[in-house]
């Protein structure tokens, strides 16, 4: 031990006292909000997270067989023919992973705020702002990363998956639930009431129907499509798309760029936003 | 009137757990604390007195580091809450206004993992939680969740909560607003035991009796800046009479009668509904007042308390 490390009042205190890199804000220690969070789960919220988990399965029995039954079959990435529910099943997962991290870091993160004051009491601890925004961003990676695989086992069990590359829309999920929960949580440091919470659904509802989900970007005029490009969802659904079959293009990479560049942008925007976040 | 900030300049001595020099807070053009300065030594009892917005809680939030501060110098246990938010609050112990208990953990999780935000080993948290959760007198509810709890119960917890990492300063934002006077003379009791153990203790209240039972010290805050600081015992001393007699002569005629009255004691307050005459021997004053032949409808002689202090030196009118 190097001979300026202090002897702590108590153990964790020197070592938290240690990182300077953000002085206040940092204390090393979000895996105490993650064991909050998983404790929380285990005794009030676990009814909540299941219905989180039947919403995509739900949309994919309705639309995929009901639907499907209509429709038949579609041309898939690559071209190749797949039933209409092995289309929009990839899709209805991208949305879901956008809906859960939307959800835990905009209207998760503004209650626990504002009317749980729960945030107040951690930020009276040794924890700082930083250690409670990747925390909260981790359980909502957690909770995205259970839903993805209950998802794909679903899927395989209707008989959706053809290719063994379909088991990497987990990771390929956590990433899409990584950039929009980092973006979500960095804009809700901006907004200050309910009726401004609002328009976080007025922005996620057409994105969802409009992101190339249930039908191909082609039926678009140009400019449309190229607007509906530029959304981070559609990213996502031609992805998780690819990735169900095994077909990847030179878009691939551009998809997952985004999420990377997304990821970034959120992180720093919130890291940069803590103080108005947290510390008001 | 004591101006504001006379005690800046005097330099924290050994044993100083909170030093304040100037310290300002500023929300837009309204300063919620205007230049206050103090210091609080290890072991005492130190009271902010003041009321509604006068900026106590502002000032409890700039000692925790959750708030920065405007300007001004601020040093607890030696450090600077702004720049060593985590290491200042791991030696705070903090009751807000407001009990903000975690309303999804049960009673002793609550305090097991407001440990864990301290970094503390299970180990530790485990049979420390089990003795708070006696101190706290709730023992039989350790399985129960958190809004089952009463007022007091919660509010108890919350102060068992507040000392689970062993605080050196524990912070009291109005602890007992809200109670009943059962549970606030308990808790009054598990605070008192709490100062007997050598805690610090910063408490903000609007209670007058509170502050007299608690406080080694305290100072009256107004719009952000001092007004008087002491002992309650000094206070009283210093800004008020030993006795004050509170005559009643009826609403409409208070004001008249006021006029007659002039000479007897030391000061004279004319209120609404009594007038009152701050005097050093209250029977001696009465007979006075029965020799110009005036006949109060009630009269009581009464011992002056902190909030004549109070009441004189942050005024009567209604603060929102």
């Amino acid at each position: 031990m190097s001979p300026d490390v202090r002897r702590a009042e108590h153990p964790g205190a020197a070592e938290e006292a240690r990182n300077r890199a953000f002085g206040p804000l940092y204390s090393r220690n979000a895996r105490a909000v993650i064991s909050r969070g998983l404790m929380a789960t285990r005794s009030s919220n676990w009814l909540v997270m299941l219905s989180g988990f039947f919403e995509p399965v739900l949309f994919l029995v309705s639309m995929g067989v009901g639907l499907g039954a209509i429709v038949g079959t579609v041309e898939g990435p690559g071209g190749g023919e797949i039933s209409y529910a092995a289309y929009i099943a990839p899709a209805l997962l991208a949305v879901s992973a956008m809906n859960g991290a939307v959800y835990d870091s905009t209207w998760n993160v503004f209650f626990k705020m504002h009317f749980a004051k729960l945030y107040q009491g951690m930020l009276y601890t040794s924890l700082g702002p930083l250690d409670v925004a990747l925390g909260e961003i981790f359980l909502a990676l957690l909770r995205g990363m259970l839903y993805a695989t209950g998802f794909t086992a679903v899927m395989g069990v209707m008989g959706l998956i053809t290719s063994p590359w379909a088991l990497l829309m987990v990771p390929a999920s956590v990433l899409i639930a990584f950039g929009f929960a980092s973006m979500g949580m960095g804009i809700t440091s901006f907004l200050k009431t309910f009726q401004q919470m609002d328009w976080i659904s007025f922005i996620l509802l057409p994105m969802f129907l409009f992101s190339a989900t249930f039908y191909p970007l082609s039926v678009y005029p140009e400019p449309i499509q190229w607007f509906i490009q530029a959304m981070p969802l559609w990213h996502g659904v031609e992805l998780l798309r690819q990735i169900s079959v095994g077909t990847f293009t030179a878009a691939t990479p551009v998809h997952i760029g985004y999420y990377l560049a997304m990821t970034a942008v959120g992180m720093l925007l919130t890291t940069l936003r803590l103080r108005a976040l947290f510390l008001k | 009137m004591m101006p504001a900030g006379t005690r800046s300049g005097r330099l924290p001595h050994a044993g100083t757990v909170i030093a304040a020099e100037n310290l300002t807070k500023t929300y837009g053009d309204v300063a919620a604390v205007d230049g206050i300065s103090f210091s609080v030594s290890a072991g005492e009892s130190f009271g902010l007195l003041g009321p509604n917005g006068a900026g106590k809680s502002t000032t409890m939030k700039m000692i925790g580091g959750v708030t920065g501060r405007t300007s001004g110098k601020l040093s607890i246990m030696g450090l600077d809450p702004d720049s060593h938010g985590p290491e200042v609050r791991a030696h705070l112990g903090v009751v807000p206004q407001q009990d903000n208990l975690d309303e999804e953990l049960r009673v002793r999780d609550n305090l097991l993992i407001y440990g864990r935000y301290f970094g503390l080993p299970m180990s530790y948290l485990g049979p420390k939680a089990d003795e708070l959760l006696e101190f706290a007198q709730l023992t039989d509810k350790a399985k129960s969740k958190v809004d089952a709890l009463s007022g007091g119960m919660k509010r108890r917890l919350t102060i068992a909560r507040s000392l689970i990492n062993e605080p050196r300063i524990l912070l009291l934002d109005e602890p007992t607003t809200g109670l009943d006077p059962q549970a606030r003379h308990i808790l009054w009791d598990r605070l008192f035991r709490l100062k007997e153990q050598g805690v610090t203790l910063i408490l903000t209240t609007h209670y007058m009796d509170e502050a007299e039972q608690l406080c080694d010290r305290l100072i009256v805050v107004d719009k952000g800046r001092i007004m008087a600081e002491g002992s309650p015992a000094r206070l009283i001393r210093d800004h008020s009479t030993r006795e004050v007699v509170e005559l009643r002569f009826g609403s409409e005629r208070n004001t008249t009668i006021a006029a007659q009255l002039d000479g007897i004691g030391e000061r004279l307050e004319v209120l609404p509904d009594r007038v009152l005459i701050y005097a050093h021997d209250g029977e001696g004053a009465l007979e006075q007042v029965a020799s110009r032949g005036l006949r109060p409808l009630t009269s009581l002689v009464r011992r002056s308390s902190l909030e004549d202090v109070f009441l004189r030196l942050t005024g009567r009118s209604l603060v929102d």
